[in-house]
């Protein structure tokens, strides 16, 4: 990530631990759509934003979630690389309000590198619901630093934090403090603002560690003078003596500060950490005294600001995850919660799907009509070149997409995906893999190269390339359409939706999904066993609160942002393909159309794995995007021959048998759409998350052996069995 | 069993559900030692043994307010004191 702050207008920087609502604020104020989720872990990489307040031009820098910044992993190494050498004008530490002493720790860590601080309690109003009572002001003069309340989702507290922060930055400062003060006789407990940091008490509260280490940084500083001069040299000396490698790799690079060149400080260091060892301070000893002076002086603090009128604040939570995640019922739930979403996609995509392809056809006859003056040609190259595949994709495509990703991003939102990934974890440590994978996994459901992107929140390098290598094993948002079109046509009891036909569909799906995942485990399996060896690593995660979904704004957001940018690319990439076939089909050369050509030389192997020429075509063609793969076909099938009405599933399924589709032909087209190679956009994403071609490569084969081997084994036992 | 004072520490791994300790130390390594000081894991924190997951791993527990879930493999590198024996 490059976030630079050099640039004109003054930075705020946006710090705090994951899931406490930054990139909610984020979005606030930058009127950006930063996807926003339930789980730690969620902004992998920073944002970056602007937002005027105060006659001016402000850039707000969305840092990934830690829960320190001693850099233990890629998102905390870049939050604290900013805060150290990329000089914010001011940070927002942004605190869970319902779980404030973990959340201390961090803005204490913080305090201790920049003065400039503005602490957001954030999710007020969660915590009035837990009946949990915080003091503001007591909170603001312990710490020394301005605190804002605030519910961000509700949009409460942002303009306040924005006040605090520009009057840290000194541009307008008068004016700020001034409607802050008002804001906080208001309502001390509510969303308002407490400035009670009066000079004196910035220096009373810092950090303070055992004698032997305070007489070490003491001995130390004199050596500090003139280095570094942006960094508290107080912070540097413990830094180094703290001999944290990626910081001091960090500190030659940013600020030009190479320790190595240096003898006279590096011998004063190593004398000192001999001293220290000599006092019972070794190397693991001191850091554990460092990292607990922290969660210590949090401690304190807390317990002077934080009240908790019920004993047990969490008690619904707790409630909830003993079903959720509990021994016993925690898979059957999950696996019965993922039945259901499928269930109200299916049943719900239903109806618009008909109402949108019987709309499109009454469109076709007058489109026709209007292109009748033009060449017959140039008629049949948009109407069923073009016009029939985007059609296809929009009214088969549009409504399960549509239902699907709010239903999932509601789950999401709720704070169910960490549950998953709890529940997950044991089969995927038995598979040497993280139980993250389990959400990056679920993020696949959505966009496979989200999947992928995401997959930076597992630490251990190995566990992650396993994550990204098997992501596109279970089905993004762009096949799911196809998957249910095929089992609709073909492996329904009846082919209306009843009552029957839409749970026969649901539990088909459903199986197939848990297909896609059992292979995901054992690839996993197969790599940790062949290409990654290696044992799982340590495994910590956090399970967030739950919170109360916020219904409109999913459905409007996964609706606009994620859906109609999936059905745009496939639009894009639909139109070209379309083109192609068109001429392909039309095209003449040795009695044969150039189309015919290739499809005859594809089905011999199509036919070998169930399929036929032109199915394997369209998965070729559909490299762009999965979601053009059904449509290719039709148009494939119906190039040359006339065909009346492709866009409902009756015609189609006439169509598809009368080019010799039978249940092990759909079968196997299911499998292959389930497992091939991932599309282009995931395809160029592994490629960069890896930096490797090889990586990246194997990830395009992996699935697609998968998918081969699968196909060979249904259609030679069919030809067994038939 | 014979040694009530060896009885008092135990493995964190060890913590039935709803059962409460004290850390005393943690034998953990490298980043995850790390990891779980800054998630507020460090001597004297009380603990709180909240479930266990499918298949009996990994264990939720509540530190300082959150719920973090541990596996067995980690949590049996952290030394507890028993609740409830702590004034014996």
């Amino acid at each position: 990530m490059a976030i630079d702050a050099a640039v004109s207008a003054p930075v705020i920087a946006l710090a705090g631990n994951p899931n406490v609502g930054k990139s909610t604020i984020f979005n606030c104020l930058t009127g950006m759509h930063q996807h926003t989720g339930n789980w730690p872990g969620k902004t992998v990489a920073g944002a970056e934003g602007r937002h005027y307040f105060g006659g001016r031009e402000w850039r707000i820098v969305d840092l990934p979630g830690t829960y320190s910044i001693s850099a233990h992993s890629a998102e905390e190494k870049i939050a604290r690389d900013y805060l150290c050498f990329a000089k914010p004008s001011a940070v927002i530490v942004v605190c869970d309000a319902t779980c404030l002493e973990r959340n201390l720790n961090l803005v204490l860590q913080i305090r201790e590198i920049t003065p400039n601080i503005v602490v957001c309690v954030n999710l007020l109003d969660e915590a009035a619901k837990k009946q949990i009572i915080l003091d503001l002001p007591e909170l603001s003069r312990l710490l020394g630093l301005p605190v804002v309340g605030a519910s961000a989702r509700a949009g409460r507290g942002v303009k306040e934090l924005m006040e605090q922060a520009s009057a840290l930055s000194g541009a307008d400062a008068g004016t700020a403090v001034g409607t802050a003060a008002e804001t906080a006789a208001a309502g001390a407990f509510a969303a308002g603002v407490t400035t009670d940091a009066s000079a004196p008490a910035r220096h009373c509260c810092r950090l303070t560690y055992p004698r032997p280490i305070e007489e070490a940084i003491n001995s130390l500083l004199p050596f500090l003078e003139g280095l570094a001069p942006a960094l508290p040299r107080r912070w540097l000396a413990l830094q180094l003596l703290d001999k944290d490698g990626s910081f001091l790799e960090s500190l030659a690079r940013s600020a030009a500060l190479d320790i190595g060149t240096m003898p006279e400080l590096a011998r004063q260091l190593d004398q000192l950490h001999n001293q220290l060892a000599q006092a019972g301070y070794h190397c693991c000893r001191l850091r554990d005294e460092i990292t607990a002076a922290g969660v210590r002086q949090a401690e304190i603090i807390a317990a002077k600001v934080v009240r908790h009128i019920r004993e047990d604040s969490h008690r619904r939570d707790r409630l909830i995850d003993n079903w959720l995640t509990g021994r016993f019922t925690g898979m059957p739930l999950m696996l019965a919660l993922l039945a259901l979403v499928f269930w109200i996609t299916i049943v719900g995509a239903n109806y618009p799907s008909a109402a949108l392809s019987n709309l499109f056809f009454a469109l076709e006859s007058s489109l026709a009509r209007l292109l009748s003056a033009a060449p017959p040609w140039l008629s049949s190259l948009l109407i069923e070149g073009v016009y029939r595949t985007l059609t296809w994709v929009v009214s088969v495509m549009l409504p399960p997409m549509a239902i699907f990703f709010p239903l999932f991003t509601l789950l999401e939102d709720a704070g169910y995906l960490p549950r998953v990934a709890f529940n997950l974890d044991h089969y995927f440590q038995k598979c040497g893999a993280c139980g993250k994978q389990a959400l990056t996994m679920c993020m696949g459901f959505g966009c496979n190269a989200a999947g992928v992107t995401g997959c930076r929140i597992i630490d251990s390098p190995r566990e992650r390339l396993i994550a990204i290598l098997t992501n596109s094993l279970v089905p993004c948002n762009g096949r799911f359409p196809t998957l249910i079109a095929i089992i609709t046509m073909f492996f329904t009891v009846q082919f209306s939706m009843s009552a029957g036909g839409s749970l026969s569909l649901t539990l088909l799906l459903t199986a197939f999904i848990l297909l896609g995942i059992l292979m995901t485990f054992l690839s996993s399996a197969f790599l940790s066993n062949t290409l990654l060896k290696g044992i799982p690593s340590s495994f910590a995660l956090e399970l967030p609160p739950y919170r109360r979904p916020q219904f409109r704004q999913v459905v409007v957001r996964s609706v606009f942002d994620r859906t109609l940018f999936v059905l745009g690319r496939a639009i894009l990439a639909a139109a070209p393909a379309g083109f192609i076939i068109w001429f392909l089909a039309n095209i003449n050369t040795g009695g044969q159309t150039l189309l015919a050509h290739f499809t005859g030389f594809l089905d011999p192997a199509g036919r070998l794995l169930g399929l036929d020429g032109v199915i394997l075509m369209a998965f070729i063609l559909g490299f762009p995007a999965n979601e053009i793969v059904v449509p290719l076909i039709i148009m494939m099938y119906g190039a040359g021959a006339s065909l009346a009405e492709a866009d409902s599933l009756l015609t189609l399924k006439t169509l598809l048998l009368d080019n010799g589709w039978t249940w092990v032909t759909a079968l196997c087209t299911m499998v292959f759409c389930l497992f091939h190679f991932p599309c282009a956009t995931t395809f160029l994403t592994i490629k960069k998350e890896t930096q490797s071609w090889r990586w990246a490569l194997l990830a395009f084969f992996l699935p697609t052996a998968i998918g081969i081997g699968f196909c060979l084994l249904i259609n030679g036992f069919a030809h067994l069995i038939l | 069993m014979d040694n009530h004072k060896e009885n008092q520490i135990t493995q964190l791994s060890r913590l039935l559900p709803g059962c409460r300790g004290l850390v005393r130390s943690s034998a953990l390594q490298g980043s995850m030692r790390r990891r779980l000081q800054d998630l507020g894991l460090v001597e004297g924190t009380l603990v709180r043994c909240l479930h266990q997951g499918p298949g009996g791993n990994p264990m939720a527990y509540d530190i300082r307010g959150a719920v973090i879930a541990l596996r067995k493999e980690d949590a049996q590198h952290i030394l507890i004191e028993r609740e409830g024996r702590l004034w014996q």
